[in-house]
């Protein structure tokens, strides 16, 4: 499936906007981007990424689940105040 | 710095303490009378989260010292409600969802009540102009403001 | 997630009613306890000593003198505080935040503290401490500190996101970019383009209660740390890694929270107060002063600004670019990026474009102020909206409703969004009577739009049924405003029974799991979600315990308006058994009843608002009265309407106040110089008039009641609005925040007027 990467983290899978890679959870997903991208490896620590999934923004949750032919987007982890 | 011993009536009540000379009254009524309803928004003067009453008048308790209260008459919120019925005031705050996180609530009820003991009928610019020595940083004054309105009526009946 | 969180469009019976609040009484007699008004026998006084300086090496630091005077029980430094990090990293920034190592980085950054026996002895302490300076040249301008030449801040800090990846350090952490579609192909099919710069100075939350804490460190490394906080779990997940303790072994207590706005979800004081408890083996209060709480704790970014926006004489927005500059501190951040994310967040556009500067400055590290970031290209962005609109002659509202985002629009952060509020926020603008009321002479009308992110996060709740069926509702998110007369609702509504039945609470660390910081605007939806499992967990006990009492299958058992119904002819016999009557014979049925639930809240959606403001110029003095102000957001379900009402409003007054007079001062020496509420100066009750609102609810998909969440939204159009409407009322675009009097003045004598 396509994941779309959002500016910052386009440099750590070498400039690349979208990225071809099969995934059936959002752990699922993470773990093969770690493993693909190394570089991704300072995003997650600087404070994690977050995952759209057809417009909804998930923070914390490694087992959801991402459908067939949803739109994935990887953001860069956000807080409020 | 030498002790002063005071000698105060509180709500009513007698009270005596000893605090440093240049003890401010917020901390002399928090620290050694246990009275914490008043707070310290900034120690300057500046928002009235101190707010409390020396013989009748609306003062700071961050300007005046400990040692001034001798003698006189203080009233601080914890004085509001009498014989377990909360005044009108304390009421509205509630009805009218007056407060949010509530630090400045005591300092406003203070205020409102200086203001309607001396005007029973403010309008709504005399109310904003009493009360812009208190600050709020949570509601936008807008539910305060109908509060002291709706216990001005209620106290006029 | 376990539960199906979608949203079941039900009517209420208790949510959506005007109760009154169950922490009132406490709150209005004074008997609430805040940070500061917890005592433990025998407690000291901690109090901190401050860089006089911006930017300096500290080639001397004794403390030998103070130590031994009588009565100083502990003086810390960074000597006391081991760097568990490596050099490097969020915590290890935190760390040397709370107190400085090798380098003082702006003015009023800690480096030492003393532990005494009352304020004389401690500030007899400070007095005592002999430290020495090398001063350094500093920055505190965010543009100066992008210049080349500048002093440069952090030498360890070198520019993110460029590629390939620089060799010397910069005051530039990071540069981001979002957006999609080609701008310049967008700006040549332009037949009218607006490019103009924008500079927003540097607010502070203004929360009216100063960071205090009480702690409590025994000799076995167990403590406890009364404080005011957004995020008790947070806060304790945080000392316990500066300090090195275990987690469960640090008790974390809520206070009651005198506002925190994004300010209080971070550490200042509190791991020192543990480290001079630890080291003082005594209870150690620490109340900062309100100087301290300017200068040393997390206000937001100022900034500085390019926008570009090109359209069509039709009105459709052709291309839309933001260059944003943001100042986070003395460490590296990622506001400008959140900047860049929420920039065109309000628009469905073909081509746009938004980069972030992360800037270093010699300034206190920010930290989050309701919608964080997004206020400021907020200005930017609406203020040319109003710009291109006039120039185009469009109506500003309809020229919005024209290009506003909606379902399906690929939003200028990334991902499409689902269904979204921000048509009917400005439908319900363009209707509302304030935009038909007269104005008068040197008046003016401004309106603008503003977005937010909402979040979920990790919660957990549990509800405890007494025996003479009364709720208790134990909670692990900090209550700002509101929440637990809101959950107490949601608890009613679940269970059937009358909204006095539930009595909530705030739980501390050690009596609940994890819940995350108040937040995001993440309260109500989070622990609302998990307050309607329990309950529902609570229901399915009762249930089998009526069952057990009737002596009849549980399938049989139905549950509504708050009693356990036997359904069936067979069981036609048996009456009704209340939740107060099956609580009463809970003991023989099985034991206490109880519901429980931990839920990652997620999918919470986004949020937008639409903001209308009157004020008055008066051209001889540049003050600024606003006159009439109105709050249209989308809520998604106002579960406690006044509590809704009440976040548009004291969102909508921070606006005013950014917007017309807040702003860190600094001089040349890069000290602040008005740390204080004297001048400071946030908007008191006889500079606002009454606030307007008016509540949308378009239901979130996503919870289960619809709820959105609204806490932050409503700062994020006001600066524009105000920004629209003072240009409007004085003839000349006003291009920095605060809209101060000298600033209003200068315009108008530039402008020749």
């Amino acid at each position: 499936m396509k994941v779309s990467l959002s500016g910052v983290l386009r440099a750590a899978a070498g400039g690349a906007e979208d990225i071809e890679i099969e995934a059936t959870t959002i752990r699922d997903l993470m773990d093969r981007l770690l493993d693909r991208y190394p570089a991704m490896q300072e995003h997650v620590a600087d404070g994690g990424i977050a995952v759209s999934i057809d417009g909804q923004i998930y923070r914390d949750t490694l087992g959801q689940p991402i459908p067939e032919g949803a739109e994935v987007f990887l953001l860069p982890r956000l807080a409020g105040g | 710095m030498s002790s002063v011993h005071v000698s105060t009536t509180i709500n009513g009540d007698p009270v005596e303490f000893a605090c440093p000379a240049d003890e401010s009254l917020l901390d002399s009524l928090r620290d050694r009378v246990g009275l914490t309803g008043s707070k310290e928004g900034c120690g300057t003067g500046d928002c009235g989260a101190c707010s409390i009453t020396l013989n009748g008048r609306l003062v700071c308790s961050c300007l005046v010292l400990g040692a001034e209260a001798n003698g006189q008459e203080i009233g601080t919120v914890e004085g509001l409600h009498a014989n377990g019925e909360l005044h009108p005031l304390q009421q509205q705050f509630i009805n009218n969802a007056a407060l949010q996180c509530g630090i400045c609530t005591p300092g406003f009820l203070v205020a409102a009540k200086a203001l309607l003991d001396r005007n029973p009928d403010p309008d709504e610019e005399e109310i904003r102009y009493a009360l812009a020595g208190n600050l709020c940083r949570c509601t936008g004054y807008d539910k305060i403001v109908r509060a002291v309105q709706a216990a001005a009526k209620q106290m006029r009946k | 997630m376990d539960h199906d969180t979608s949203f079941t469009n039900q009517t209420f019976k208790t949510v959506g009613t005007r109760v009154n609040r169950p922490d009132g009484v406490d709150k209005v007699t004074g008997r609430a306890r805040y940070g500061a008004d917890a005592t433990a026998p025998g407690q000291l006084v901690g109090l901190f000593l401050r860089s006089p300086h911006a930017h300096a090496k500290i080639t001397k630091l004794d403390v030998s003198k103070a130590e031994k005077i009588k009565g100083v029980k502990a003086v810390i430094t960074s000597a006391d505080l081991p760097d568990r990090f490596g050099g490097k990293g969020g915590q290890y920034d935190t760390l040397v935040n709370c107190m400085a190592r090798d380098r003082v980085l702006y003015d009023g950054h800690a480096v030492a503290a003393v532990a005494a026996i009352d304020h004389a002895t401690a500030r007899k302490a400070l007095k005592a401490i002999k430290v020495s300076y090398e001063v350094l040249p500093h920055v505190t301008d965010v543009d100066e500190a992008m210049a080349p030449g500048a002093p440069v801040v952090n030498e360890n800090v070198f520019t993110s996101g460029m590629d390939p990846r620089p060799t010397k350090p910069s005051n530039v952490s990071r540069i981001s970019t979002f957006g999609h579609g080609d701008v310049d192909v967008g700006f040549a099919e332009a037949d009218v383009i607006i490019e103009k710069s924008f500079k927003t100075e540097q607010t502070h939350q203004g929360y009216i209660e100063p960071h205090a804490c009480l702690a409590s460190v025994g000799p076995d490394g167990s403590a406890d740390l009364w404080v005011t906080t957004q995020g008790h779990f947070t806060f304790r997940t945080m000392c316990s890694a500066l300090l090195g303790m275990d987690m469960a072994k640090l008790k974390v207590t809520s206070s009651e929270i005198g506002g925190g706005f994004g300010g209080k979800t971070h550490v200042w004081v509190e791991p020192i107060a543990l480290a001079l408890s630890r080291k003082a083996n005594r209870p150690v209060k620490v109340v900062m002063t309100r100087d301290e709480v300017f200068r040393a704790t997390g206000p937001t970014c100022s900034t500085s600004m390019d926008i570009k926006i090109g359209a069509k004489r039709d009105g459709t927005i052709t291309a839309a670019q933001s260059i944003l500059r943001y100042q986070n501190g003395a460490f590296p951040a990622t506001w400008a990026m959140m900047g860049a994310m929420t920039s065109f967040a309000c628009y469905d556009l073909k081509n746009c474009k938004s980069v972030g500067y992360d800037v270093l400055c010699n300034r206190p590290k920010v930290a989050a102020y309701r919608a964080p970031s997004a206020p400021m290209a907020a200005f930017g962005v609406e203020s040319v909206v109003d710009m291109v609109a006039a120039e185009i002659g469009m109506d500003p509202v309809e020229f919005r409703i024209k290009n506003a985002a909606k379902e399906g629009t690929r939003a200028s952060y990334g991902p499409t969004y689902g269904p979204i509020g921000i048509g009917p926020t400005l439908e319900a603008v363009k209707n509302h009577p304030h935009m038909k009321a007269p104005l008068g002479p040197n008046q003016g009308r401004g309106m603008a739009c503003g977005f937010w992110f909402n979040f979920g996060g990790q919660t957990c709740v549990d509800i405890n049924i007494g025996t003479d069926g009364t709720i208790n509702l134990t909670l692990g998110t900090v209550d700002v405003g509101g929440a637990r007369a809101s959950m107490s609702l949601i608890c009613a509504e679940e269970l059937g029974i009358p909204y006095e039945q539930v009595k909530a609470n705030v739980a501390d660390t050690s009596t609940l799991g994890h819940n995350d910081t108040t937040e995001g605007s993440r309260g109500t939806f989070s622990s609302g979600m998990a307050t309607i499992f329990a309950a529902r967990e609570a229901i399915t006990e009762l249930k089998s315990r009526a069952a057990k009492m009737w002596g009849i299958p549980v399938e049989a058992v139905e549950w509504s308006e708050g009693s356990a119904t036997a359904v069936g002819d067979e069981h036609s016999n048996l009456a009704d058994l209340s939740l107060a009557e099956i609580a009463a014979a809970s003991p023989g049925t099985g034991g206490p009843i109880a519901g429980h639930n931990e839920v990652v809240a997620d999918g919470a959606g986004v949020s937008f608002a639409s903001h209308i403001c009157d004020v008055e110029v008066d051209p001889e003095t540049g003050g600024t009265k606003v006159l009439r102000y109105t709050v249209v957001q989308d809520a998604g379900k106002a579960i406690h309407p006044d509590y809704v009402e009440g976040q548009f409003q004291g969102g909508a007054a921070q606006g005013i106040g950014w917007a017309l007079n807040e702003e860190y001062i600094y001089g040349d020496d890069g000290r602040l110089q008005n740390a204080g509420f004297l001048d400071y100066r946030i908007p008191v009750c006889s500079d606002l008039p009454f606030i307007d609102t008016e509540i949308l609810e378009i239901p979130n998909p996503n919870h289960p009641y619809g709820i959105r969440g609204v806490g932050e939204t409503s700062i994020v159009p006001p600066l524009a609005a105000i920004g629209n409407a003072v240009s409007n009322a004085a003839g000349v675009r006003m291009d920095h925040v605060p809209m101060s009097p000298p600033r209003i003045l200068k315009a108008l004598d530039d402008a020749g007027q």
